[in-house]
Order: C-alpha cells, then structure tokens, then sequence
C-alpha cells in the first residue's frame, strides 16, 4: 500500500513501550500516552450514549406509550445529551488527537505545562465518574440546558450532573489553556505562524474560545447550584430572579462551545483532504483567518438559541444578522477544501471517504442553520424535531464523523497497526446510509409541526419517526462495526509504516508509533506541512 | 520575543524533558486569569441586570452594610497588594529574608480582610437576614435578590482570599526552600498576580454593593 519502508526498529523505544506498567499510564505526563488515555476513557461513555438513543428512538417507533414511561424517557433524553455534550463532542478532537498530535506537528517534545495536561485528564474522569453516578442514583429530566426554573426545583437530583458539567469545564479550560501557551512558546524555531499545519491553528481559535467561554457556563451552574440548595434568588422568576438571564449566561458558552466542537474537526478535514488529494492546501491563509472570523464571531451568536424566549427585537435582529454572517467563514472553508481537490491526484481511502462525507453533512446542516437564523421561519421551526436534525447535522455529521476520520487518519501512528480497509468502507458506508435514514425524516416531521424532546406523538408522524428508528439500528450497528475494526486491528493489524498516506505535517516524519519526546534528533523542517514531493502508489 | 526558547536539559531519571520556562509560565498565568475574570465577570453582569430592575430596592439594601467595615476591608487588600509587590521586588535583589517577612505580613492582612468580613456576614445572620431566613422572605424580592447577590459575590471573593493565602504559604515554604529565588521567580510572580486579581475584584464589589445606597 505504501512505497515506504516499514518503521525500522529505531534507537529510541516508542512511548507506548517506553515504560510499562498500568502506574506508569495513570502518572505519566506523556501527551501522547494522555491523548490514548482520553480516547480509552471517552469511547465507552459515547457508546453507552449512543445507546441511550436507540432506546429512546425504539420508544418513538409507534406512536402511544411502547417500554419507556414519559419519565424514563426524559431522563435516557437528558443523559444522551449531557454525556455526548460534555464527554464526548466537546473534549473529542482537542483532547485526542490535539493533546497526541499538536506537539509533534509543530515540532515539540511535549505542551508547556504536561503536569496540568495529566491533571486534566483526571478532571475529565472526576466529572465522567460523577456522571456515572448520577445515572445510578437517578438521572437528571431536565435535558442538557438546565433551565431554571424547572433545575431548580425538579425533584430528581441535578446537583451531580451540573457538578459533572463544571468540572468538565475545567478540564476543557485546562487544555485549551495549555495548546496557547505550547503554540506560543514550544514552536520549532522554524517554523513561523503561517507555516504552522492548520489542524495546530484551528486548535490555537478552539483554546481561545474555551479559556473565554468556559467560566461563564460554569459559575451560573454554581448559581444554579446556590438557588436550589440555599435558596439564594438568582433566576427564579417566583423570588424576583430573570429566568431568561440563566438562557443568555447558558448560551453566552454553550453557543461558542459548538465552535469548540466544530472548530478542531475543520482543522482535521484540512488535513486530510489535502493528504488525499496530494496538492498542496488551497487559501491557507484564508482558513487560518476563517478560524480566527469563527472563533470571534461565534462568540456573539448566542441569542438565536432564545428567539422565542423573549428578547428587544433590535438584539433579535442583530443575532439573526451574525448568524447569518458566521456561515461565511464556514463557507470559505468549505470552497477552500473543493479547491483543493480540484486537480488533485485524489485518493479515497478510509479517512478521506470520511472527510467527504463531513463536506456533505456538514453543508446540509449549515445550510438549515441558515433557516433556522431568520426571525419569522424561526418562530415556526423552534423546538421541534427540525432543529434536533439540523444540530445532529452540524455535530454528528459534523464533528463526529471527523472523529471517525481522525481515528482512521491517525490511527496507524497511534498504534503502529493498520486496520482492514474493506470493513473501514463498509462502516462507512452502513454509517452513511444509517445518518440520513435517522436525521433527514426528522427535518420533514420537524416542519410540519413535530415538537422535539417529547415521548409520544400524532399518529401522522408514524412514517417520519418509523424510518428515523430503523435508521438508528443501522447508525448503531456501523459504529460497532467501525471501532471493532479498529480494536480489532490491535491484535490482529499489520504494522503500520511511517507514513501510510504520504502526509507531509512533521507526525508523518517521525518513527510509528513515536518515541517518548517525539523525534529521534531534531524534526525534519526541510519542506513545508503541504509540500508533497513524491508521489504514494497505492491501489 | 516569545519565541526565544527556553533552555531544556534532560532529564534522564524520568525519561522525560523538563524545562523551566518562565515566559510560558507568565503565559499561562494571565490566560489563567482570563478566565477568573470572566468567572466573576457573569456574576457583575447579573448585578448590573438587577441593579436596573430593582434599582430602588438595591439603594435601600445596600444602605444596611456596614460601609466603615467595608472601607476597612479595602484598605487592608490594596496595603496587601502593596506588601506582595514588595515581596517580589526584595526576592529580586536576593533579600530573601525581608521577602518572607512582606510574605508573612500579605497573610496577615489577609486574615485580617476574613475576620473582618465574617464580623459583618455574622451580623447579617444575627438580625435574622440570610437566604430565605424569616425575615429575608418577607422584605421585597428585589432586596432578596441583593443579598443573594451579595452573599454569592463576596462569599466567592472569600474564597478566592482563602485560596490565595493558601497560595501565598506555599511561595513562603518555596522561597524558605530555596527553590523559588532571585534567579527563579516565577512562582511569586504568579502568586502575585493572583493576589493582585484578588485585589482588583474586590475594589468592583466594594462600590457596587456598599457605595449605590
């Protein structure tokens, strides 16, 4: 597949032999070794999520109460969204593959402060475990936004799962804070800003957005917090508080957090693409700028989350009009990726087909955004199922399929095994058909009037709801399918050579899997992270 | 200018690098406190809501503190800060033991900010005014709000007090050590600008919560 040697035994032991010993996981400040440790301790929570949806989405196959009391539906409703939210889509990408792959692309031995990197990743099982248990002693029924009032005096417990979400919190803050300051001072001396791979530049905007955005979210769930346990009148509305002030401090983060989301999953695509297609980036400059515009302008959309919930029409229009104004950048992007293959000598192997199928989900879930923007269509659009499949577009379609993507791209470097390229296309493929099956039909219901969270439904609804469970057994079933192939390829893989895709970014110059501080010497800066002189022959 | 790098000996008993790098350190530091002044920011922006609903009823409560305590309280931080910037100036001219001395004097000022402040919270609790006390509940809800916004602020600005003089102990046994030094600042140097932020978030609740009545 490759006309590369495989990797040859190198002077340096590679860090996942470096030392052994579960201790020596558990206190290492290795970011690579923190990166596997996110990915191992992240994956079973997003399963166990996923299939809290599949339960929920079997209750909707009729109309009528099937399994699920309104309830046990709320609450499997409310953990899907928290744990996808806050432990898997939020943390994903930056805390993967940006802890594994930022130093090394730009040249490192490891980010600024690795003891702060390690103390993240128990943050993150800290609030994970919290979680847990929250699940055992009885989910929270609020859903993932906490409105007050209803947080504040519904009677299942909300105290772990918001505490979950701060502590999340500062894990994410920890992170982001570390890329900054390691991309500021841990670049190879070489290497300017603008030659920096553009996966680093995405998660340098990602870092800026977590460290500005993230207490915001978490000291109004502390207020939360105070109002429910001593009574401290804050926001609810009976004690002269302003539950809309809660709505505006919640989406003040938890809009920017969907650019936290995104931001890092575009920066991957410009990877690839430009990997797959063997040509060199197109605009790099103008997808640098293009994060940075996301990064800013995001920052002040929040209010399209609250339309309806009662705001001076001056601030509604003037959060239509930057909504509209932030698909710009986003677009950039999108024609800077096309342009890139335009020409190219283009090769779809796994993650690249991955790559592509995020052009075409994320375009179709940017492109609703846009609806859902404007004021009047708005009014008829909010909460229903429209909106459910216009975010599962944007953040499934979106980040989570190049969750996928990075996993194929960059796995054969995590772990030195190349997994089974047939069954990769075939997940893809069940994956594919699976998405559109589960997300399209709930556009249509959501448009003629389908109200989204509620266990139960108007028989003319059957048709949408049938096609979108059925759809969930294939999502289901593609996702088992893609990391068992993975795993599976951990026993059973071919070593993987140095650089199975002929990346040119400094990870792919570098020995498979990676010695301890990353280079055998000092990195190759010799030509530039798009600079692909030779061709790969591959079949 | 930041992108000098910074020396990086091996260290080959851990397998690892470790190096010291005080400009990442100061990098690290004010993002840092970015996102404490953010954190208190959103609870200033829910007083600013409320002080224009409830602008009659904020005067009326804020006319209860206790000013001369709260004068007091604001002397003492700004002469810490004073106290901690000197620690810092001596430490770089290697008068180590005056240091600890201004060290010792920050911590003192700062339990004497705490004394204070739990004087004025415990009268507050003696004449029966605490959230959803029997009294509490029968004044206005805009002065309910007040007070919960008053307790929530100023117990949080506590707590960053008591954190920072924790802080402060620990730069005392670093610096006692000999590990933090002229040459090797950095930790009193952070420690400093935490304090400081301590400082100037204290200086906003002061006018807003005890001045507006």
């Amino acid at each position: 597949m490759s006309s590369q040697p495989a990797a040859s035994p190198m002077s340096l032991p590679n860090y996942l032999e470096a030392r052994p010993g579960i201790l020596s996981w558990l206190t290492t400040t290795d970011h690579k070794r923190i990166g596997v440790l996110y990915l191992a301790s992240m994956m079973p929570f997003f399963l166990v999520a996923a299939s809290f949806a599949v339960m929920f989405r079997l209750e909707l196959f009729s109309p009528g109460q099937q399994f699920l009391t309104n309830d046990q539906y709320n609450r499997l409703l409310t953990v899907h969204g928290v744990v996808m939210i806050f432990l898997f889509i939020i943390p994903g990408i930056p805390a993967v593959f940006g802890n594994f792959f930022l130093p090394i692309m730009i040249g490192a031995e490891d980010v600024s402060f690795p003891r702060i990197n390690l103390m993240s990743w128990y943050c993150y099982v800290s609030g994970a475990v919290l979680a847990l248990i929250s699940v055992a002693v009885g989910p929270p029924d609020t859903g993932w936004t906490f409105y007050v009032p209803y947080s504040v005096k519904t009677h299942p417990n909300v105290l772990l799962p918001m505490a979950a979400a701060f502590i999340l919190g500062w894990s994410s803050i920890l992170t982001g804070l570390n890329f900054v300051a390691t991309v500021h001072r841990l670049r190879a001396k070489a290497m300017g800003w603008f030659e920096m791979p553009l996966f680093v530049w995405s998660l340098y905007a990602t870092g800026w957005v977590q460290i500005v955005a993230t207490p915001v979210v978490g000291i109004t769930l502390v207020m939360v917090l105070l109002e429910r346990f001593l009574g401290i009148p804050i926001f609810d509305p009976a004690r002269g508080g302003d539950p809309v002030l809660y709505q505006h401090m919640f989406w003040i983060y938890s809009h920017p957090a969907v650019y936290i989301m995104v931001l890092p999953a575009m920066g991957v695509v410009s990877e690839i693409i430009p990997t797959f297609s063997r040509k060199k980036i197109f605009g790099y400059r103008y997808i640098v700028f293009s994060s940075i515009a996301i990064a800013a302008i995001g920052s002040l959309v929040w209010g399209h989350h609250m339309f309806t919930s009662g705001m001076a029409d001056v601030a509604r229009i003037v959060f239509s009009f930057l909504t509209f104004f932030v698909a710009v950048p986003s677009a950039v992007k999108v024609f800077n990726w096309l342009a890139t293959m335009y020409k190219g000598s283009v090769w779809l192997a796994p993650p690249m087909v991955w790559a592509l199928m995020f052009i075409l989900l994320f375009s179709i879930g940017g492109l609703t955004g846009l609806i859902n923007a404007s004021l009047s269509l708005d009014v008829h659009l909010h909460d229903t199922a429209w909106v459910v499949s216009h975010f599962h577009f944007t953040m499934f379609g979106g980040t989570g399929v190049i969750f996928f993507a990075a996993l194929h791209y960059w796995w054969p470097k995590v772990f030195g095994k190349m997994y089974n390229n047939t069954i990769a296309y075939l997940a893809a493929g069940i994956f594919f058909f699976g998405f559109l099956a589960t997300y399209l039909p709930l556009f249509f219901a959501g448009a003629r009037g389908m109200p989204r969270r509620y266990a139960d439904y108007l028989p003319e609804y059957e048709i949408y709801h049938k096609i979108s469970t059925i759809g969930s057994w294939f999502l289901f079933a593609s996702l088992l399918l893609l990391l068992g192939n993975l795993v599976y390829s951990l026993f059973k893989g071919k070593r993987a050579p140095i650089s199975p895709w002929g990346g040119a970014t400094l990870e792919w110059r570098t020995a498979t899997p990676p010695p301890t501080l990353n280079f055998d010497g000092e990195p190759d800066l010799s030509r530039g992270a798009y600079e692909y002189p030779e061709q790969v022959d591959h079949d | 200018m930041i992108n000098d790098t910074a020396a990086k000996p091996h260290d080959a008993h851990r397998g690892h690098t470790v190096h010291y790098d005080p400009v990442a350190g100061k990098i690290g530091m004010w993002l840092f406190l970015f996102t404490e002044v953010l954190l208190f920011g959103t609870l200033f922006i829910a007083f600013a809501v409320y002080l224009q609903k409830y602008h009659f009823e904020f005067r009326e409560a804020s006319g209860h503190l206790d000013k001369v305590m709260g004068a007091a309280n604001t002397v003492i931080l700004l002469t810490s800060s004073l106290t901690m910037a000197l620690s810092i100036a001596v430490l770089e001219r290697a008068k180590k033991r005056l240091s600890l001395l201004l060290l010792t004097i920050t911590i003192l000022f700062a339990l004497a900010f705490l004394g204070i402040k739990s004087v004025e919270w415990g009268a507050k609790f003696a004449h029966d005014l605490y959230p959803k006390s029997a009294t509490m509940l029968q004044k206005p809800v805009g002065e309910q709000v007040f007070y919960g916004l008053y307790f929530t602020m100023t117990g949080l600005h506590a707590l960053h007090v008591i954190i920072g003089a924790g802080i402060i102990m620990i730069a005392m046994v670093l610096v006692k050590k000999e590990r933090t030094h002229a040459e090797r600042i950095n930790f009193l140097q952070n420690t400093g600008l935490y304090w400081h932020l301590v400082d100037l978030v204290w200086i906003l609740l002061f006018p807003l919560f005890y001045l507006i009545g």
